[in-house]
């Protein structure tokens, strides 16, 4: 390897320092207007009348948009288009946007906005998910499955019904535990912003902070009702993601209407208020775990159930929901699992998906509870783990197929590098520490909707002065995306990163690509990368071969030359044989992840080409006296695959760890009703970035950082993700560390000093030292999907498909 | 409204503006200079993103209204490279990491190279105080820390003492 594994300045490294990176708030376009939205007062409401004569005359503004502008819907997902651009009449969390106004300047939208009369006729809110539980209305949305309950999932991977429930009665010990996961949101520092503009030919562009261009593509040409080819997202890079810049946003929509309607470049930036309102944030999660342990410390099985908040809208819901269950089998061997799930609509701004995406809420319960478990089998926690990690290439449960697993031996280096055998258990009162795992996907399996298509396209083009341009509708959100592009590419030819010019994030240029989410980036854009760097590849080395007299398998690509032995061309003299040879050179690669083995209805979440693992080990100081926490190191292995560029892999794990710590101590998106005289709305209690805690460079603990390299064959040179997965284990670690250090268990996030301090007086008092729910509601969960795992003869179906298909080969 | 007038010193350049009255220092440095390497992130004095120099000392320029910055100096990312050299700082910040998505960073290399005027060098725990009051969501701050301390060593090497 000449590229990949050394450490190296990024390609857009030098962009980003000198502040030329051009963020869409940075783009400045001649006659270009400013728009700023009006937005619901109210958490519930019945919009029923909106006069926008006053505003419309106001002097400067070009137009007024309302919902009556937008009859058509708009969503990510294609079961829950239930958003409109400015809601036509019914609003669902306080900041739901009900008008647009565009005028020369910010200031001048602004005082128009006031201008605005806006009737409504408020309605109950709902606002948590036990109101929901109970009250079926009013109602949020009509299309909900039952009341205000979104949706209802259930499955039980087992050989028949209740055949968890059966091995959990037989298990040697069954551990039930509640746990509550807050919501919380993505703060990127970059607010997010558009510009729409039409071009020459008419044509519309919008530059979007996005992490997904493909999917505002598609919702703009059904929401305009265009054509998608007179239509171009251009992402710019974003300034920071982490899941809230992947749901496609009313704000983009209104802006490009605004834009073609009026014919000038019109640009909207979202206040910092109005970003925690757009949210599309961690779900709060209410989960019940109960888990069967033999004696031996090996789990027999599982029964899951999780409870969540959705807030107002679909956004990836259904998916975040499916993702509170799909990946609890694929860290340690679990032979029977079931899962039921529920979310419910709320009158909050919606929530959606953030780093880890409906997985760190029952990685948390479940990496505690195996704390627990350890704790009353009396085995060390890191042994339990190893004891039962999940063997390379096996399927899971419920039918995951699992390549590479580095997880044993992220374990053994946390354990080893922290002192783990010396020091857990042993730090006395105050001090302890902790340790958790966890895993990630490396992209979905499977598109948002429903197509045979790759996910992802690489074009490369080359010219006879050795310039490589590669094209990709991959999305920079500051992850390194161009990097790990560029890189692949320079890898496969054998030249420097910085001769590789790359155009990223263009529906109107590069071919298309889903998004910068679910950790997919790397996987499937690199694949594909490779696939077109081979085949110019190959026409270079036949084109070089001529010349130099050799097999063209026999040539090496490297250092900027094609060569074998003292025979050698400079990459730019092959480069135009090749041209001579070939003609112009171009070529293109794609991807597609292998088909999931699972065929049960649902089994389109978990599936993965690869999985990511993690293991970490947190230290804490817990101040008995005041509950404060204080986090001096953190230890974290992560399994990587093959690392592209270290600088950035160990940047993706410590941001990792520095969100997982604020998460685990301080961050909440929290709400609370307005006092009766100002209209009792449910308002966000702390909209803005001091009151919405996070850690600072002072809160931030030294990390130990270990990238662990066990190449998977279906990632590009055996490189997983990073930008998700070493997330996962850092707050349960933390909360195991609380429990090692002062002998409480907080069951909730985030764990905050009053909550450790209630835990050390319930001590005191001699009552359970615990924080955390005390009851699951009652959920009507429907009847599970039965489907039997591989040892249990399954082939992949549910249960009734199954012996559909037996019946049908036994009486062909 | 009428525009005021004001007479500033940007990057070593004076420049004479006219300029909307209401405008902060850093809606003048984007909108009406074209500076847009300054960021922002809450326009509320919150997060750091839009901190650059006036006359040497780091401020958030979102909280100063651009009235009162007559005749003052005022230094922002693009004003600290050598012609097409990076400064240390900011080679620093690219070789290491430092920069992920790079929204924070013009904001962290004006309160580092304030920070390393007046101390050249700087222990770790100065370093994490000193931008303290910048947020990054994206590094948790190590490779920030790093690559100052990295420019420090290179700044001594290029004037010893």
């Amino acid at each position: 390897m000449k590229v990949l594994g050394k450490s190296r300045r990024r390609v857009d490294g030098r962009a980003k320092v000198t502040g030329q990176t051009r963020f869409a708030d940075d783009i400045v376009l001649p006659r270009m207007l400013h728009m700023k939205l009006l937005r619901s007062p109210h958490a519930h409401a019945l919009i029923e009348k909106i006069d926008i004569e006053k505003a419309k005359s106001h002097p400067g503004v070009h137009l007024v948009l309302t919902g009556k502008d937008f009859p058509v819907a708009f969503g990510i997902l294609p079961v829950t288009q239930d958003e409109y651009p400015l809601a036509p009449q019914h609003v669902r969390y306080v900041g739901d946007p009900v008008a647009a106004v565009i005028a020369k300047d910010e200031q001048t939208a602004t005082e128009a906005l006031d201008l605005i009369e806006v009737r409504y006729k408020v309605l109950d809110t709902i606002s948590n998910p036990e109101e929901a539980l109970a009250k079926a209305e009013p109602r949020i949305h009509a299309y909900s499955e039952l009341g205000n309950i979104h949706r209802l999932q259930a499955f039980e991977f087992a050989a028949g019904k209740d055949a968890v429930e059966d091995t959990l009665r037989k298990s040697d010990h069954v551990f039930e535990d509640l746990f509550f996961y807050e919501g919380n949101t993505h703060l990127p520092i970059e607010q997010h912003a558009a510009v729409a503009s039409l071009d020459g030919e008419g044509k519309l562009t919008l530059w979007s902070s996005t992490q997904v261009p493909h999917y505002v593509h598609r919702s703009l040409a059904r929401v305009l009702q265009k054509p998608a080819t007179h239509i171009r997202v251009i992402a710019c890079p974003n300034g920071g993601g982490f899941g809230g810049k992947c749901d496609v946003c009313n704000h983009e929509m209104v802006v490009a209407k605004a834009a073609v309607m009026l014919g000038r470049p019109v640009k909207i930036c979202l206040n910092r208020e109005e970003v925690f309102y757009l949210h599309r944030g961690r779900h709060p999660v209410l989960m019940k775990f109960r888990t069967g342990v033999s004696r031996q410390g090996k789990l027999t099985g599982m029964h899951l159930q999780t409870l969540v908040d959705g807030g107002g809208y679909g956004s990836y819901g259904v998916a975040s929901t499916f993702y509170t269950g799909a990946l609890q089998t694929v860290t340690y061997e679990l032979p029977r699992y079931k899962f039921e799930a529920a979310r419910v609509f709320t009158n909050k701004p919606p929530c959606g998906p953030k780093r880890g995406h409906g997985t760190p809420q029952p990685r948390f319960g479940q990496e505690v509870q195996l704390d627990k478990i350890a704790e009353k089998l009396g085995v060390d926690p890191a042994e339990l783990r190893l004891q039962n990690v999940l063997k390379a290439n096996s399927l899971t449960a419920n039918w995951l197929k699992i390549g590479s697993i580095g997880l044993s031996e992220c374990i053994r280096q946390v354990v080893e590098r922290s002192g783990w055998k010396g020091r857990f258990k042993k730090m006395g009162f105050g001090k302890g520490l902790g340790l958790a795992c966890g895993s990630y996907l490396c992209g979905a399996g499977l598109p948002i909707y429903w197509n045979r298509m790759p996910q992802t396209g690489v074009q490369l083009l080359l010219d006879r002065s050795g310039q490589v341009t590669v094209f990709c509708g991959a999305t920079e959100i500051g992850q390194g995306s161009d990097d790990v592009l560029v890189a692949i590419v320079a890898e496969v030819l054998g030249i420097d990163p910085f001769d590789v010019r790359c155009v990223t994030g263009d529906t109107g240029m590069t071919p298309v690509d889903l998004g910068s989410y679910s950790s997919r980036v790397t996987v499937m854009m690199g694949n594909a990368a490779i696939q077109a760097a081979e085949k110019i590849k190959q026409q270079i080395a036949i084109a070089a071969s001529e010349q130099l007299g050799v097999a063209p398998d026999r040539l090496t690509f490297a250092d900027g030359r094609v060569f074998f032995e003292s025979k050698s061309l400079t990459f730019v003299e092959a480069a135009g044989f090749a041209e001579e040879k070939f003609g112009t050179l171009g070529s293109v690669g794609s991807y597609k992840p292998p088909r999931s083995p699972g065929r049960y209805k649902g089994a389109g979440v978990g599936p993965s080409p690869a999985y990511s693992y993690t293991a970490c080990v947190v230290e804490v100081d817990v101040d008995p006296a005041t509950g404060w926490i204080t986090v001096p190191k953190v230890w974290i292995a992560h399994d990587i695959g093959r690392t592209i560029n270290p600088v950035l892999a160990r940047g993706q794990v410590e941001g990792s760890v520095y969100m997982g710590l604020s998460e685990a101590l301080m961050e909440e998106q929290i709400f609370r009703r307005l006092p009766p005289q100002l209209s009792s709305a449910l308002v966000h209690k702390i909209p803005s970035l001091l009151e919405y805690k996070s850690l600072t460079s002072l809160d931030m603990p030294e990390v130990d950082t270990v990238l662990i390299e066990d190449p998977d064959p279906n990632c590009p040179f055996g490189a997983k993700e990073a930008g998700q997965g070493p997330l996962l284990p850092v707050m349960p670690a933390v909360a195991n560390a609380i429990y090692d250090a002062v002998g409480v268990r907080i069951d909730e996030l985030p764990i905050t000093p009053d909550k450790v301090l209630r835990a050390l007086e319930m001590k005191a008092s001699g009552k359970e030292a615990r924080v955390g729910p005390s009851h699951f509601p009652a959920v009507p969960y429907p009847e599970p999907v039965i489907v039997p795992p591989p040892w249990e003869g399954g082939d992949g179906n549910a249960l009734k498909d199954f012996e559909k298909n037996k019946m049908k080969i036994a009486a062909p | 409204m009428r525009h005021a007038q004001l007479g500033l010193t940007v990057n070593g350049e004076s420049h004479e503006v006219s300029f909307a009255p209401y405008k902060t220092l850093l809606e003048l440095l984007r909108e009406d200079l074209g500076l847009t390497g300054t960021k922002h992130g809450c326009e509320l004095g919150e997060c750091g993103a839009c901190a650059v120099l006036v006359d040497g000392v780091p401020q958030l320029s979102c909280l100063v209204l651009a009235l009162e910055c007559e005749g003052r100096s005022v230094e922002t990312v693009e004003g600290m490279a050598r012609g097409a050299e990076l400064h240390p700082l900011q080679a620093a910040f690219a070789d290491l990491g430092a920069a992920q998505c790079g929204y924070c960073t013009p904001g962290i290399l004006i309160t580092a190279k304030a920070l390393l005027e007046k101390e050249p060098h700087p222990s770790r725990a100065r370093i994490t105080e000193a931008v303290s009051g910048n947020l990054c969501r994206c590094t948790g701050y190590q490779q920030i820390f790093e690559a100052i301390e990295e420019a420090a060593r290179r700044l001594a090497l290029e004037s010893p003492r």
